[in-house]
């Protein structure tokens, strides 16, 4: 299937494929017993904390409805409130760049930067720079980034990619950060010991010199409201405060869909995101500046790179409303064995799945919509309600017609998968069949997977289905709307 | 606005229009969740979750914010202007302008806040009169917020609808905290690692 009037995503440079299929990357990662332990403990454990404050809201699937269609309003009006967050960052006294791939973007925060003279800069945890390879970059040009956020540190002294979009540090445990905090922070005290305390100390110890002296600071960003050119962080230590707060210039790369059209909406969201990502009420520290603040220089890069491509396809465009909470990573069966890294993107699980690959283009992520059992627990769990599943089934379509279009013969699993796609793409269809793998016990959807996936879904592993989906409770909601 | 830039937004305005050329009719936004004005504010609820992130809440009058810096051990205090100076009648006072080394080596900051958010024990400042710039609240290890108990509000909507987003705002819910390590949580990493309340009955 080709979309018409859809423009390539012709990508430069980035973080959104690895140099491993997914299978290959997945098998050596689920040999590591280590990583499968860290990562069980870690999945379960965030999972039941945000069961327990999602049944606090009494409004939870009134919000989620909200903050889904709050989202696709963003997207079928994106050019609009571009065009407002523009007008308004740049009445209030910031400047708004333009980036079209990573690579441009890259030049354009390098290029800042070597403007003010610095040869330093201090980094929130950010995805958008992940994905565009900006530490890399500043590197390339004599700048050195130093990551602030516990776990980013963690991950560039360990010389080591990030696994998961919250806790990109969620593969290591306390003593191998231990071992790489002794190793690589020259000041450290050698008495160092694993306990958890005492770790965030020694980061505490290691970064403030760098915050009180840092003259630039990039970011990426939460939510921008276009209505009023509000910009929003959300986090945890306060290395967020301190980068927005401290530096004379301040420089935020920004997704193009991040955008929220009013003051209003943060209301929905800022219920939602935390909630959903770390299972707290809130997060502790969440700031939000409009323009240029308390004589600071402000910086806005936005962001496309591969975003309008993904926007072009109405059956894919939905993965433009994540929020990048990690709900869906957290209690997706194939995440937990398989581990981050395995995706080969900087996003990986469910929404890494149907992402990367529209990013990218299907071409260079052919095997992740595979990376999936379409369990539809990931579905359940997201705060925008994006419909993984259904979307996964679609972009496996794509994949197929990719290859064929590239006179490939199809082997005998795309030809399985095309044609269960293509019952699949039925939504009546989908849906029963989807409504009957939550009733029944022991699930056997499972099974119908191409190896290696298959192999990997033991039942009494998976987390118990919800008794009702979304989309029966929607489909409900809708109903007794109507009468 | 350089001419690579312009070329660039042209170009990604461009693509947007072509990838929405189906013209998306997306669902009406409901807002039938609990809007603001719908629910009470809640005190014991609002303490309730101060203390569940590790935050001390005090309760009284103005009076007992010198006994409750002196039981910290502080002996001098940053003081935003525009907080009321018969509140603290006898302590040391560090006043702007101060510079980040000053502020580096302050032992605490008193402030007071914009709004509170009940249900998720959240304390809002917005740089108004007796909070001062971000930074003073930021960088000290200590921090102590005085609330006017009408400042609590029920949630989260009913904090969005009277703040001012044109202000920077820093919304405070505990003291800093990490869960990067085994999502273990650990109070107190770059923010003030000690979040005292003082709540005015
Ligand atoms: S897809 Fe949904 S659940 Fe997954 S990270 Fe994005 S918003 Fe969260």
């Amino acid at each position: 299937m080709t979309f018409l009037g859809m423009p390539a995503a012709s990508l430069t440079g980035g973080n959104l494929d690895g140099e491993q299929p997914f299978p290959e990357a997945a098998r050596l990662s689920v040999g590591n017993a280590q990583l499968r332990r860290n990562l069980g403990a870690a999945t379960h454990t965030i999972r039941g904390k945000r069961a327990a404050v999602v049944s606090e809201l009494p409004d939870w699937q009134e919000l989620r409805a909200a903050g889904a269609a709050i989202k696709d309003d963003v997207l079928a009006n994106l050019e609009r409130y571009l065009l407002q967050l523009e007008q308004q960052v740049t009445a209030r006294g910031g400047t708004v760049h333009w980036a079209r791939d990573a690579q441009e973007a890259n030049r354009i925060v390098t290029d800042l930067v070597k403007a003010t003279g610095a040869s330093e800069v201090v980094k929130v945890k950010s995805m958008a720079t992940q994905e565009i390879g900006l530490n890399e970059a500043l590197e390339q040009a004599g700048i050195e980034a130093f990551e602030t956020d516990l776990a980013e540190l963690i991950v560039q002294l360990g010389h080591d990619k990030p696994s998961h979009i919250l806790v990109p540090a969620i593969h290591r445990n306390r003593s191998e950060i231990r071992e790489i905090f002794l190793r690589e922070m020259p000041d450290v005290d050698p008495a160092l010991t694993d306990v958890p305390a005492a770790l965030a100390e020694a980061a505490r110890g290691h970064l403030r010199r760098k915050f009180l002296t840092a003259e630039v600071a990039i970011s990426g960003a939460n939510f921008a409201v276009a209505e009023t050119g509000t910009l929003a962080v959300v986090e945890s230590e306060g290395n967020g405060r301190m980068c927005l707060t401290l530096p004379k210039t301040l420089i935020t790369v920004m997704g193009i869909e991040k955008l929220v059209p009013t003051w209003r909406d943060l209301e929905v969201f800022l219920q939602l995101l935390p909630r959903s990502s770390t299972g707290e009420r809130m997060n502790p520290y969440t700031s939000m500046w409009t323009g240029a603040v308390e004589g600071q220089q402000f910086h806005l890069v936005l962001l496309d790179n591969g975003r309008t491509a993904t926007l072009a396809d109405p059956q894919g465009r939905s993965a433009l409303r994540c929020i990048r909470c990690s709900a869906c990573l957290n209690v997706c069966p194939v995440y937990e064995r398989a581990g981050g890294h395995a995706y080969g993107s900087v996003y990986p699980g469910p929404i890494g799945a149907v992402l990367s690959p529209q990013l990218t283009g299907v071409d260079r992520n052919p095997s992740l919509p595979y990376a999936s059992t379409l369990c539809g627990a990931c579905y359940d769990v997201c705060p925008v309600a994006i419909d993984i599943p259904s979307m996964l089934v679609h972009l496996r379509a794509r994949v197929v017609d990719d290859k064929r279009e590239q006179h490939r013969l199809p082997s005998p699993e795309q030809a399985a998968m095309a044609a269960a796609s293509w019952t699949m793409r039925d939504s009546r269809r989908w849906t029963r069949a989807l409504r009957a793998v939550r009733l029944s016990k022991p699930l056997r959807g499972w099974r119908l997977l191409p190896p290696p996936l298959s192999s990997w879904i033991s039942s009494r592993d998976l987390p118990a289905a919800p008794a009702q989906s979304f989309r029966d409770w929607w489909t409900e909601r809708e109903k007794s709307r109507d009468e | 606005m350089s001419d690579v830039t312009a070329t660039a937004r042209a170009e990604i305005l461009d693509r947007i229009r072509r990838a929405t050329s189906d013209r998306p009719s997306p669902q009406p936004i409901v807002r039938n969740y609990r809007t603001a004005g719908t629910t009470e504010a809640d005190v014991e609820l609002f303490v309730d979750r101060l203390v569940d992130y590790r935050a001390t809440v005090h309760r009284g009058t103005p009076d007992q914010i010198e006994a409750i810096l002196a039981a910290r051990g502080i002996a001098q205090v940053i003081v935003p202007d525009g907080f009321d100076q018969s509140w603290l009648p006898t302590i040391g006072q560090l006043r702007e302008p101060l510079g980040i080394t000053e502020l580096d080596s302050a032992a605490g900051v008193v402030t007071t806040c914009a709004v509170a958010v009940a249900e998720t024990g959240t304390i809002v400042l917005d740089a108004g009169p007796g909070q001062g710039r971000r930074a003073l609240s930021l960088i000290p290890d200590y921090h102590l917020v005085v609330v006017r108990a009408e400042q609590i509000l029920a949630s989260v909507p009913d904090a969005i609808a009277v703040l001012d987003p044109t202000r920077p705002l820093t919304w405070i819910s505990g003291p800093s905290a990490t869960s990067d390590i085994e999502l273990k949580r650990v109070e107190g990493v770059h923010g003030p690692r000690t979040l005292d309340v003082l709540l005015l009955t």
